[in-house]
């Protein structure tokens, strides 16, 4: 029973912890954020090396192989993209171009 | 699972993942939030396979290989329109693993029948495998392979709910079988699960791939993390939950923008069969059809051109809206020009960026980054809804919905009491959409009938390139020549 807690304890503090920070990210970098968090999803390959700790049969190592391949596209894929989107933001070094009171652009 | 060092090891590892996260508050500094989070992946690998050892060393070495590789090659090749697409595909892919992982674990030759785990391993497998399946629905959708209509069957929601039940009913069999039979039922309920996917996804209409989107990235999380408690793996936990916070923020971001509740989403929305022609042809607040707007509607296109081109000429601020038309027609490197054009003439340039314009959150920001504009220039609707009002223009492309006045005019369309960009408030509009017809919700757009907009129809990288050309100032007004559709 301690373990379902522990786990579920885990659980919700990630949740929490993601929540608060994630909540404070701009909009114009919710994509890169989307295919970043999409990347670490795949996660799932460290259960499948996991899996691979064990003898295995034929069957069970054509899946995992199927599992480990299927997650690392995904991860590189990721990463790569999100970094190629986020070079492309530029902005020129901070010049205050007319600055009228109210107007806040971050939210 | 308990001991010291291990746990000690772990924390150190998501300290480092949600630091990468912390670190996506500025572009600038979220390039290495990006890199924190791969090195904690990578960390967690080195961790996992330290504590564990790996018997088969050659099989992860050869298929990172090739899944990495093709996953570069990709994330070279794709442009800003197409990534919504290759997110889904990608979401799929991750799906797939979490299922054959809760698979093979669940059914391999060392496999114990344990209650939690077991339990846990089978939602795992459900999880991932209707991600799976929905995420391809998506992606097909994005990329303008499926119809970008809801698909609804007939009897849809019944048939969902009998996709949830054979799925429950075959996890609980597997549960309680022997092995052999065991696996072949969850083989079952995999397909059930995928085929539930399939179910959910298709009813989902092309504008709310948004929210699809932000709730795929969230289920996959969800696989990830139940797949840890079957396999009792902590960092499995943590990251999987970690996005599933992610794309739940997201969701409700989304829901919130459209002002649609997530339950109206995801059941589809039969717009056109819901309008009613009465009520969106005569209403007083768009104004029925003046002289003026007559007069207008007989305009050549040449005339509206050149109006338009007066227009940008005499303007002192200017607020440009896109949208994803705008991403379709690859119309934002135009767009680029045009705005520097405007400011190198001494104009306030400003870019209105509503929250579900294209097709993922933060979708016209990146179009628009991949146009190199300044994104200093871009504001959140809520930051410039109110300046419309001072504004000498707002130059609509390609956006049909997010400024469609119709949306507070008009109740019980789908695209009631959704927040729009204040176009309508500008001295003038000037608009470069494809055609009159129609956003995704199916509701006229009155902003076509203001007195005050110019209509410019037709491929946006064209129309926008008349602009350009009627602005350079050695061409001056008459020779602006290009033909519209």
């Amino acid at each position: 029973m301690t373990d379902i807690l522990f786990m579920a304890a885990v659980f919700s503090l990630s949740f929490g912890a993601g929540y608060i920070l994630i909540a404070k990210i701009p909009p114009r970098l919710h994509t890169p954020l989307m295919s970043m968090t999409n990347a670490i999803s795949a996660v799932v390959i460290l259960g499948a090396l996991v899996l691979l700790s064990i003898p295995r049969d034929g069957r069970e190592l054509f899946l995992t192989a199927l599992a480990i391949a299927a997650a690392s596209f995904n991860i590189i894929g990721g990463i790569f993209i999100t970094d190629r989107m986020l070079k492309m933001f530029k902005t020129k070094p901070s010049v205050p171009a007319d600055v009228r009171p109210g107007r806040n652009r971050e939210k | 699972m308990f001991s010291g060092p291990d746990l000690f090891l772990d924390v150190m590892i998501i300290l480092i993942l949600l630091a990468g996260i912390y670190l996506f508050n500025k572009p600038g500094d979220a390039r290495i939030g990006n890199l924190m989070a791969a090195a904690a992946l990578v960390f967690g690998a080195g961790a996992t396979l330290w504590r564990h050892g790996l018997l088969y060393p050659w099989l992860p070495a050869v298929m990172i290989a090739l899944g990495a590789v093709s996953g570069w090659r990709l994330a070279l090749r794709v442009n800003m329109l197409q990534i919504p697409a290759m997110i889904a595909v990608q979401h799929g892919a991750g799906g797939l693993a979490a299922c054959l992982v809760a698979f093979v674990e669940l059914t391999g030759s060392a496999a114990a029948p344990g209650g939690v785990n077991q339990a846990a391993g089978i939602i795992g497998l459900v999880i991932g495998a209707g991600t799976f399946s929905g995420s391809l629905i998506a992606g097909g959708k994005l990329a303008g392979r499926i119809r970008q209509t809801p698909s609804v069957l007939p009897k849809h929601s019944l048939l969902l709910m009998v996709a949830v039940i054979a799925v429950a009913a075959l996890a609980v069999f597997s549960m309680i079988s022997a092995k052999p039979l065991a696996a072949i039922l969850l083989f079952g309920t995999g397909v059930a699960a995928a085929i539930l996917g399939i179910l959910f996804s298709m009813r989902i209409g092309g504008a709310d791939m948004p929210v699809l989107i932000s709730f795929l990235n969230a289920t996959a999380g969800l696989a990830a993390a139940w797949c840890g408690i079957a396999l009792q793996n902590r960092l499995l936990i943590t990251f999987g939950a970690t996005v599933a916070a992610s794309g739940s923020i997201l969701t409700h971001v989304m829901c919130k923008a459209m002002n649609r509740g997530i339950r109206k989403v995801f059941t589809g929305s039969k717009a056109a069969a819901h309008l009613r022609p009465d009520v969106i042809f005569n209403l007083d607040d768009a104004g029925s059809e003046t002289e003026t707007q007559a007069i207008a509607r007989k305009n050549t296109p040449l005339d509206n051109l050149l109006a338009a081109i007066t227009a940008l000429k005499a303007c002192g601020s200017i607020v440009i809206i896109p949208g994803y038309g705008m991403a379709l027609a690859q119309a934002q490197f135009n767009v680029a020009k045009l705005s520097q054009t405007l400011c190198a003439m001494g104009k306030t340039v400003r870019f209105a960026i509503h929250p579900v314009a294209g097709r993922m959150p933060g979708h016209m920001h990146v179009v628009l980054a991949e146009a190199e504009i300044d994104y200093s220039l871009l504001y959140e609707m809520d930051a410039i809804n109110a300046e419309f009002k001072t504004t000498d223009l707002a130059l609509v492309v390609g956006a049909c919905d997010v400024v469609n006045p119709a949306a507070m005019a008009i109740e019980g369309t789908p695209l009631s009491g959704m927040p729009i960009l204040m176009a309508q408030d500008a001295g003038k509009i000037i608009v470069c959409n494809l055609d009159e017809k129609p956003g995704y919700s199916g509701v006229e757009n009155l902003l076509y009938r203001n007195p005050k907009t110019i209509l410019l129809f037709g491929d946006a990288q064209k129309t926008t390139s008349a602009l350009i050309e009627g602005l350079a100032p050695q061409l001056g007004n008459t020779e602006a020549q290009t033909p519209l559709q």
